[in-house]
């Protein structure tokens, strides 16, 4: 099994962002990165499934330079190589662009099975696994809570509207990783020190066969008018009263009279 | 000069400090209640590779510098002390003897097993009568023909009953050497051998998820083969396993200063006193300000006594002073934390109760702060 992970370096969940100053983008300061957590069930998965058939694990972003760290941390958890599509237009670029940025780059490859997150918790437009899978002509299974290869197929279940259903797909295709599929290992300390000799291959848009202005700001295909902080909650409210009983029946009056809600 | 981390170095902190996060803080405040050491949660640790952190891949280690396992020991200790007393003494006084002293033969019989995590190995120096004076231990050892005989008792040793408790190496007086001094040789003795007992020992103020023992030995028959290295070799090996394990105890006070600090900031941005955030006040702004200059500067010291370590060059004065400084340092760094929490501070909903406890033992264990100072003050001609 030659299985391929698209990975997405975000800002630490934990960061605190705000809109830049023209109000395009947004400003994580020098927040720490991660591996998009949806991706990291991605690598937790196609390890899974290495351990069990063999074969190897790839990993694939499109991103700086600083995205090879999270590449190397993938490594670190148990990847074999990595592969990063690094050029400006790629940070530039919108949901779409990247996705003709990873599926040109996954034609170069060979490939069985690829796996990508649900979603990244930085754009968060849930687009691009789905779009990549139609621009290599694979099936696409999306948010995938189990995941089981047999005879040059792939069994999923995955959330449905309300419910989940089992899905059958040949491969080779393309599974976005839902939250629940499993729990990513952490990266030990041998194999980070073993990630340092594992390749990691660095190609620009020439080199997998892509035009610049095919992607990038020019070639988006969704525009930004700007970006707004979260409206500020306004305060609570302390509910006034002597005692209990009076304080209950204070609330129930402001719900009634002035919320309007019972 | 270069004061950057390496990346493997900042990959090592990502992944123990995600890990301790996780796994290490949800319950170091019931294991700390409930004196309770996890075995289940040292494999873990294990699994990640918190043991054996500079032994060769050969024996089953993670082949890391002195820098990256003071920063692993320092992740841990910023969440919990117990669980970084586990690591430390684990590495530092369980498996490094074995590693920088055994034999072939010792090193691929027990280095695999306690480089999992899977295992652990208590080292037996303190004794009821001989602390700081370790030079007057009174545990003997006494050949009789291919084997030796232990008689006496140690105390206050880590790792050393606990359910995955293998063994421990033990110091004892083998003879007299010929300018009248005593001689002292480390033995290696395995859990189950006939004479020997661990009793597990309880109500530790601090430290109290950390298994700490009590050891007999009641006529205790070794084969010449529990040497660790040589006869008469003991009390060398024991002054340089101390000079290593200083850093190690250096690292859980600067991890355990950096996570007291960071309660207590924390703390201090979201309680409001007089309509205002007491992070305001200068009086807790400056208490703040204190505590991150002297982390900044602990950590300076400890990294630095470790590279000199990488170096292969002398480190033993560094290390000492590292011990201290680092220790002082949580110190002030606990104690203003749990000042700045006010009443909250003195409860164990907070745990800022629990770093102020845990903080005690690093004033005394593996050589006391006076001790140090003994130590600094000889390495600078007094
Ligand atoms: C939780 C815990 C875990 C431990 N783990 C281990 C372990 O794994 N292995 C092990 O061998 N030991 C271990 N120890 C023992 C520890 O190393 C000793 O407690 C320490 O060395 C001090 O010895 P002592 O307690 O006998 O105190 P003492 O030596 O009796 O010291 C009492 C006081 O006198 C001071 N003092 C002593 N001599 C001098 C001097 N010359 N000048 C000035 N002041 C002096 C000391 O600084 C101290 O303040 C552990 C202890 C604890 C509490
Ligand atoms: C065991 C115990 C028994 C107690 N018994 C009683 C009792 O019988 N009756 C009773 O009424 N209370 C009692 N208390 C409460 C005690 O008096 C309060 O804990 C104390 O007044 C501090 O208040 P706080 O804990 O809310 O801390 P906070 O007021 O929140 O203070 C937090 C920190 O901010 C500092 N700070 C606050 N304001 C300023 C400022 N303007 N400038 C500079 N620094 C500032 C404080 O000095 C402290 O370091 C008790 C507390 C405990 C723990």
């Amino acid at each position: 099994m030659e299985i391929v992970v698209l990975l997405k370096q975000v800002a630490d969940t934990e960061a605190r962002v705000a809109p830049t100053a023209d109000g395009l983008g947004v400003s994580t300061g020098d927040a720490k990165k991660i591996i998009n957590p949806y991706d990291e069930f991605a690598v937790e998965e196609a390890l899974r499934i290495k351990q069990q058939l063999g074969g190897s694990v790839t990993i694939l972003s499109a991103g700086d330079d600083k995205a090879a760290e999270a590449i190397r941390t993938a490594l670190a958890m148990g990847a074999d190589k990595g592969v990063l599509v690094n050029d400006p237009a790629v940070m530039a670029s919108d949901g779409l662009g990247r996705a003709k940025i990873l599926a040109a780059a996954l034609k170069t490859m060979a490939f069985d099975l690829v796996l990508a997150g649900l979603r990244a918790v930085d754009d968060d437009s849930h687009l691009v696994g789905p779009a990549v899978a139609e621009l290599l002509g694979i099936p696409h299974v999306g948010g995938v809570l189990e995941v089981t290869v047999e005879n040059g197929s792939v069994f999923c279940l995955r959330a449905a509207d309300s419910g989940q259903a089992r899905v059958k797909a040949m491969l080779p295709a393309l599974l976005s990783a839902q939250k629940g599929l499993n729990t990513p290992r952490y990266a030990s300390m041998i194999g980070i020190m073993q990630a340092k000799k594992k390749p990691l291959q660095t190609l620009s848009l020439a080199d997998i066969g892509i035009s610049p202005d095919s992607v990038g700001p020019n070639a988006a295909k969704t525009i930004t008018k700007a970006f707004m902080p979260l409206p500020q909650r306004a305060a609570g409210r302390m509910i006034e009263g002597g005692t209990a009983q009076e304080k209950a029946a204070n609330l129930a009056k402001a719900l009634k009279n002035e919320a309007k809600v019972i | 000069m270069d004061y950057d981390l390496n990346r493997e170095q900042e990959m090592i902190r990502d992944a123990v400090r995600s890990f301790a996060e996780k796994k290490i803080a949800p319950i170091a405040p019931e294991l700390d209640e409930n004196e309770e050491f996890s075995a289940d949660l040292t494999r873990q640790m294990g699994e990640i590779g918190l043991f054996g952190m500079f032994v060769s891949e050969k024996y089953g280690g993670q082949q890391l510098d002195y820098v990256s396992y003071a920063i692993a020991v320092e992740e841990v200790a910023r969440i919990d002390g117990s669980q970084a007393a586990t690591v430390a003494a684990g590495n530092s006084l369980g498996i490094g003897p074995i590693y920088y002293f055994g034999s072939e033969e010792q090193k691929k019989k027990y280095l695999p097993k306690l480089c999992s995590g899977q295992y652990l190995w208590g080292f037996g120096l303190t004794e009821p009568e001989a602390g700081s004076d370790a030079g007057g231990s009174q545990t003997t050892a006494v050949q009789d023909g291919d084997d030796w005989i232990i008689n006496g008792s140690k105390i206050f040793i880590t790792n050393a009953a606990s359910d995955i408790s293998l063994g421990v190496t033990v110091q004892a007086k083998s003879g007299t050497r010929q300018n009248g001094k005593p001689e002292y040789t480390c033995f290696l003795v395995e859990h189950g051998t006939k004479g020997f007992t661990a009793r597990p020992m309880k109500k530790k103020m601090m430290w109290r998820a950390s298994n700490t023992a009590e050891l007999f030995f009641d006529g205790v028959r070794v084969p010449k083969s529990a040497i660790l290295g040589n006869q008469g070799d003991g009390f060398r090996q024991m002054l340089q396993t101390l000079d290593g394990g200083r850093l190690s105890i250096g690292a859980m006070g600067l991890g355990g200063a950096q996570g007291a600090y960071e309660l207590a900031l924390k703390y201090a941005r979201s309680r409001k006193q007089f309509g205002q955030p007491i992070s305001k006040f200068q009086a807790i702004a400056f208490k703040l300000a204190d505590c991150a200059m002297e982390i900044e500067c602990a950590r300076n010291l400890l990294y630095k006594a470790c590279w000199l370590r990488d170096k292969k060059r002398a480190f033993e004065k560094e290390a000492s002073m590292a011990k201290l400084y680092c220790s002082e340092v949580m110190g002030r760094v606990a104690n203003h934390a749990v000042q700045i929490h006010g009443g909250y501070g003195l409860m164990k909903e907070y745990s800022v109760e629990r770093f102020y406890r845990d903080q005690k033992l690093l004033d005394i264990g593996e050589g006391t702060s006076e001790i140090q100072r003994i130590v600094i003050s000889r390495h600078i001609g007094c």
